[in-house]
């Protein structure tokens, strides 16, 4: 079996003596979608800042791309093709839509630091951050400055900004919040597609899109993984009934 | 786009206003009125600087008096031992001291780049109020060194009886040097235009606006800030060799926080992150300096009741008062 595309092992971190992730063991394989859910508070946003590199865990090991990502900082594990969505959007509001994207085509080719160019007149920045736009269907809000868009608008941008840097694994967080079942809809079909591009962890409240897109779930409550399997046998589990689901 | 076109024009009478005083002046056969306004180009020069760091990145550095002095020692420095006929260094080889401002420009450059690429190393570490105290804190220790430093003057400073020279231009002619300096004024607004709309630039923006952005797209923001941090200092670095070679004189005045606030004021009265806002700020501070100057000590009084206007009531400084809001297509 072909080693997995991000692998976690026993990662464990503490806030003080509360402990948000608690020997996590998971992996994300080639061509999957692999839903991460719990009920909040469960720790799923903090693992997502452990694999992104935001925060560092106390013990245990997190690979990515055949690499030990341990003591590289948040771009430099971006860099290695990792493409991370927040759970609040986090754009640069004074930028054109265009701009936003344009600036994640010119981080893929690492190039921060060009100081004759002009990015306005860079046709091929612009014409990889319209297909990207055009992917998610924002290529007529292009002009329009970031800050302006709707709360929907910008998680697609998020997503879009995410494909522009061709990343060999997703790290998506609650890409569905604040969507309407319209726009959640029409992302699920987005995301079922993405799948074989790159593969995606997803954290998700929205069970819908969760089981719909899912072909793996880990459930996370009080920072442990208390189940895992395919959305049948997560549907079945008695636990994750008690835990989590019956809540809902 | 009509605010666009409105900055570009505004920016144009600026620059037109600043070239047509000297020249005015010297046909009415007052060359004061020129020295004024190389002092206001000399002075804009060093808030384009700032204004690289603290307008386009959001550093706010109280301390780049530090790279102002650098560049006006490293030229005051070189100038003693050309008078006194004697090289820079004689081991581990000679190096002769020179007169010209190509190569003085070009030591105060290195200099002062050093200078930057050491604090902000250090100092961009931190942010917000520590980052204000640490630039501070680096430029303080440099005046203090300088205060005691006696083999260059110490407090006393250092004179430069002969103003350095420049080929092809009589540089003791007040017309000559003012010429000189609205040339290298310009021609460094027009390098950090560039830059501001190349990849650099852009990533500076975003890393001002949003740093977890751009380090989740996979940029270190620490590397871009540092190398604005060093394209800042070197260009106030270069105000600094122009500003000693006007006074003809360098003391540890130059160093001193009084400077680094004097450079802020200038960006922020014209306008952070505006192209020409160094450029008013500095025009309108030397304006009232003069004017309010003659009639009272305490100008500085209206020079603050005015900041405090524009800091209240236009946050994008003059600049932004009469053109708008900056605009990123």
């Amino acid at each position: 079996m072909t080693e997995p595309v991000l692998s976690l092992s026993g990662v464990t971190r503490s806030f003080g003596a509360l402990k948000v992730s608690d020997a996590v063991d998971l992996d994300l394989r080639a061509g999957e979608i692999h839903a991460l859910i719990g009920p909040n508070g469960a720790g799923k946003s903090t693992l997502i800042k452990l694999i992104s590199g935001e925060i560092e865990p106390d013990a245990g090991r997190i690979r990515f791309a055949g690499r030990d990502l341990q003591g590289l900082d948040q771009a430099a594990r971006a860099r290695l093709g990792l493409a991370r969505t927040f759970q609040v959007s986090s754009l640069i509001p004074d930028f054109s839509v265009r701009r936003n994207v344009m600036l994640a085509v010119q981080a893929r080719e690492g190039s921060g630091f060009g100081f004759v160019r002009q990015v306005s007149g860079d046709s091929r920045l612009g014409d990889a951050a319209m297909t990207a736009l055009g992917r998610v269907g924002l290529q007529d809000r292009a002009q329009v400055p970031a800050a302006e868009l709707s709360h929907g608008e910008r998680r697609l941008l998020e997503i879009a900004m995410a494909l522009a840097l061709r990343p060999r694994a997703f790290l998506m967080d609650e890409p569905m919040a604040g969507l309407g079942s319209e726009g959640s809809g029409a992302l699920i079909g987005f995301l079922d597609s993405l799948r074989g591009e790159a593969p995606i962890l997803l954290v998700e409240h929205d069970m819908d899109a969760v089981f719909a897109l899912a072909d793996r779930i880990s459930v996370l409550v009080g920072g442990r993984v208390i189940a895992h399997g395919s959305p049948d046998d997560i549907r079945a589990d008695a636990d994750v009934r008690a835990a989590y689901l019956g809540e809902e | 786009m009509a605010e666009f076109l409105n900055e570009r024009r505004m920016s144009l009478a600026i620059a037109l206003a600043l070239l047509a005083v000297p020249l005015m002046a010297e046909w009415l056969g007052n060359s004061f009125y020129t020295t004024l306004a190389t002092r206001a180009a000399i002075l804009a020069l060093a808030g384009v600087g700032l204004n690289i760091a603290l307008g386009s990145g959001g550093l706010i550095s109280l301390g780049h008096a530090a790279f102002f002095g650098i560049g006006g020692y490293a030229v005051g420095i070189i100038a003693s031992h050309h008078q006194a006929y004697e090289p820079l260094m004689t081991w581990p080889l000679t190096i002769a001291a020179t007169n010209q401002m190509p190569v003085l420009w070009l030591v105060a450059i290195l200099a002062s780049g050093l200078a930057a690429l050491m604090i902000g190393a250090l100092s961009l570490r931190t942010s917000g109020v520590y980052f204000i105290m640490i630039t501070l804190a680096f430029a303080q220790m440099i005046y203090y060194f300088a205060v005691s430093w006696p083999a260059y003057g110490g407090q006393d400073g250092l004179s430069i009886y002969v103003r350095d020279g420049f080929p092809g231009l009589n540089t003791l002619r007040p017309l000559d040097f003012f010429l000189l300096c609205y040339a290298v004024l310009m021609v460094v607004l027009a390098l950090v235009r560039m830059i501001s709309g190349a990849r650099f630039g852009a990533m500076l923006e975003a890393v001002r606006q949003n740093p977890a952005r751009v380090a989740a797209l996979g940029l270190s923001p620490f590397r871009i800030r540092l190398v604005a941090f060093v394209l800042s200092g070197m260009v106030t670095g270069l105000a600094g060799a122009l500003y000693a070679d006007l006074n003809r004189f360098v003391s540890p005045s130059m160093l001193s926080w009084h400077m680094s606030g004097e450079i802020m004021v200038f960006v922020i009265l014209g306008g952070a992150g505006r192209l020409f806002g160094p450029v008013a700020g500095a025009c309108i501070y030397v304006l009232f300096e003069h004017v309010f100057g003659g009639v009272s000590d305490y100008w500085q009084f209206f020079l603050g009741a005015l900041l405090l206007g524009v800091v209240l009531f236009a946050r994008g400084g003059l600049i932004g008062l009469a053109a708008g809001r900056a605009r990123h297509d």
